[in-house]
């Protein structure tokens, strides 16, 4: 099978960010923490390749280790969101009914609070952290994985097999574990892949805003946030976070297409 | 038709219930005490105490929630602490601001979402179709405060054509629009890459329906077609993602009031939670909530008028 474009794409773009990433937590061009002000705003060199930033540490030791940040927050939100949000679809697909009705307003309910709005309550109640980040963004995604995974099963309660293990006798809870969640795994993986995308300009965008990471810990929001102030002095710190963000985003995205493409063959073309 | 709107205004009115009993729920259940938080820890016990009864925080937590939204509905967010003044006050000064960024923020979207949408639709799979998706792709990448950092680079720091941030007040309109301008492209030219891509599947699958290609057949001109059978049919999705859409832009003004330092409930909000002023934070994230809800809302019902068909089934 020849794999769309877009997927190739995605993986490479993907495969960049996420071994800088994994690199990052063995090995950084130099310390990401260091300061060294007689070397600060200092052009791009062999010692520093993007140069470094108003407290002289190396801009890419940074960026390395932003990018670790990132893909942490992306991976725990989402899997937290995703695996609430699956469990609690399979339970509506599952029972039906009324149960079925209250989870789906609950889900209705989640759309009504943007994931910023969240962060910001959770900053005025406990304090601005990168866990509370983490908990905003893993919240906007239960709805999203609730509503993906209640209707792909609905789709397999209907088939063959299922009525099968029905008359076999096999309870809700086994089906909904052997049958239908091996089943609707392939556009849950998908879902996920686009998420991280969100996940990754949700995270950049509380860090710009002071709801994320906190120093000294370095995130590509917060790298923004700082260059923003120093624009008239060294405006290339305010282009390279961006950049990272872009790519992982777009990595993601792509990555999500593709994967859609290869499960659901009958989208082709239309988008 | 009648019970249609009725289903809607209960499940509306149930909602903005339910999302206040969580405003609150997280600002006064959450482990943290308000009264430490504003006096500080070195605070001695009988202040906290007279603090904690100004208050109103030794009331029971039913009581207090119904005080707060049964004042709330008559406009009373009660006073600020950091600012000492009502919290409606802070709000009503700071409304227009943001509202004009949003609304215009919004109008600009749709228009040209519109035009890029349409225009890729009508050259599928040709160059112009590549290349609004390509733009529409990256601006869906582009993070709307990383857009506007660019555009003060370029606009403010190297053309020196805008002001880099703040606002002069309503008194020089051309001055404050003139401030606005980037915030609202910011927050534009990311919206309208969601909502152009949208516009262009959805024509795209409207013109593979049967009864278009039985107009094309019967000799209907083209823009005829367009007009009249493609794009109200292809509405219904792109109504729903405006909806979606009106409510990022409203929480994407937050974001854009802080990158562009203008004083509207955004930037309000981010003082509150420096400040620990949990009353306005909580009046403030309720509003927004309310805004989101009340766009959806609208959407809903903006369906069943364009889609009879809604209408029935419910």
């Amino acid at each position: 099978m020849r794999l769309p474009l877009n997927f190739l794409f995605g993986a490479v773009l993907i495969f960049c960010v996420v071994t800088a990433a994994i690199v990052s937590i063995f090995w950084t061009p130099h310390s990401h923490i260091e300061m060294n002000i007689s070397m600060k705003f200092a052009d791009p060199s062999n010692l520093h390749w993007l140069g470094t930033d108003q407290l002289g540490r190396d801009v890419v030791s940074q960026l390395m280790v932003a990018a670790q940040n990132s893909v942490q927050v992306a991976l725990v939100a989402v899997f937290i969101g995703g695996a609430i949000g699956t469990f609690l679809g399979l339970i509506a697909s599952a029972i039906g009914g009324l149960v079925e009705d209250l989870i789906m307003r609950l889900a209705d309910l989640g759309f009504a609070f943007p994931a910023l709005l969240f962060a910001i309550m959770l900053a005025a109640a406990l304090g601005p952290s990168l866990n509370n980040a983490i908990m905003a963004i893993a919240f906007i995604n239960i709805p999203i994985f609730i509503r993906v995974s209640r209707g792909s099963a609905n789709q397999i309660w209907q088939r063959e097999y299922v009525y099968a293990a029905k008359a076999a006798g096999l309870t809700k809870f086994r089906i909904s574990l052997d049958h239908i969640l091996p089943n609707i795994m392939a556009p849950i993986i998908v879902q996920a892949t686009i998420e991280f995308a969100v996940a990754i300009l949700a995270e950049a965008a509380l860090s710009y805003l002071g709801l994320g990471a906190q120093p000294p810990q370095p995130s590509w929001g917060r790298m923004l946030s700082e260059a923003q102030t120093l624009m008239y002095l060294a405006p290339e710190l305010a282009i390279y976070p961006g950049v990272c963000i872009i790519v992982s985003v777009i990595g993601f995205g792509l990555l999500g297409d593709g994967l859609r493409d290869i499960t659901d063959p009958r989208l082709n073309g239309s988008r | 038709m009648y019970f249609f709107i009725f289903n809607r205004i209960a499940n509306f009115i149930v909602t903005i219930f339910v999302v206040s009993i969580i405003v609150f729920a997280a600002m006064n259940v959450l482990p943290g005490d308000p009264a430490l938080t504003i006096l500080g820890l070195d605070a001695t016990e009988d202040a906290l105490d007279a603090l904690r009864e100004k208050l109103g925080l030794n009331e029971p937590l039913i009581k207090r929630y119904f005080s707060w939204i049964i004042n709330a509905l008559s406009g009373n967010f009660g006073v600020s602490h950091s600012f000492s003044v009502p919290v409606s006050e802070l709000i009503i000064e700071r409304l227009p601001l943001t509202v004009s960024l949003a609304i215009s923020g919004m109008l600009c979207t749709i228009f040209l979402a519109f035009v890029l949408g349409v225009f890729a639709a009508a050259n599928h799979q040709r160059s112009g179709d590549w290349g609004v998706m390509i733009i529409s792709q990256l601006g869906i990448a582009v993070p709307a405060f990383w857009l506007s950092i660019l555009l003060v680079l370029l606009f403010a720091v190297k053309l020196r054509w805008l002001p880099p941030g703040g606002f002069p007040g309503w008194e020089s309109p051309i001055d404050a629009l003139r401030s606005l301008i980037m915030p609202t492209l910011s927050l534009t030219l990311v919206q309208s890459a969601v909502l152009a891509r949208v516009t262009r599947s959805s024509m795209l699958e409207i013109k593979r329906q049967d009864y278009i290609r039985t107009a094309q057949a019967s000799g209907l001109h083209p823009r005829r077609i367009l007009w009249l059978h493609t794009l109200p049919n292809a509405l219904i999705p792109i109504v729903t993602i405006i909806g979606m859409q009106f409510a990022a832009l409203v929480t994407g003004t937050i974001v854009i009031e802080n990158v562009f330092y203008l004083p509207g409930l955004g930037k309000l909000i981010f003082q509150s939670i420096s400040n620990r002023d949990l009353p306005t934070v909580q009046a403030l994230v309720m509003l927004f909530a309310a805004i989101v809800i009340v766009a959806n809302f609208i959407v809903d019902i903006a369906y069943s008028f364009i889609d009879p068909r809604l209408r029935e089934r419910t």
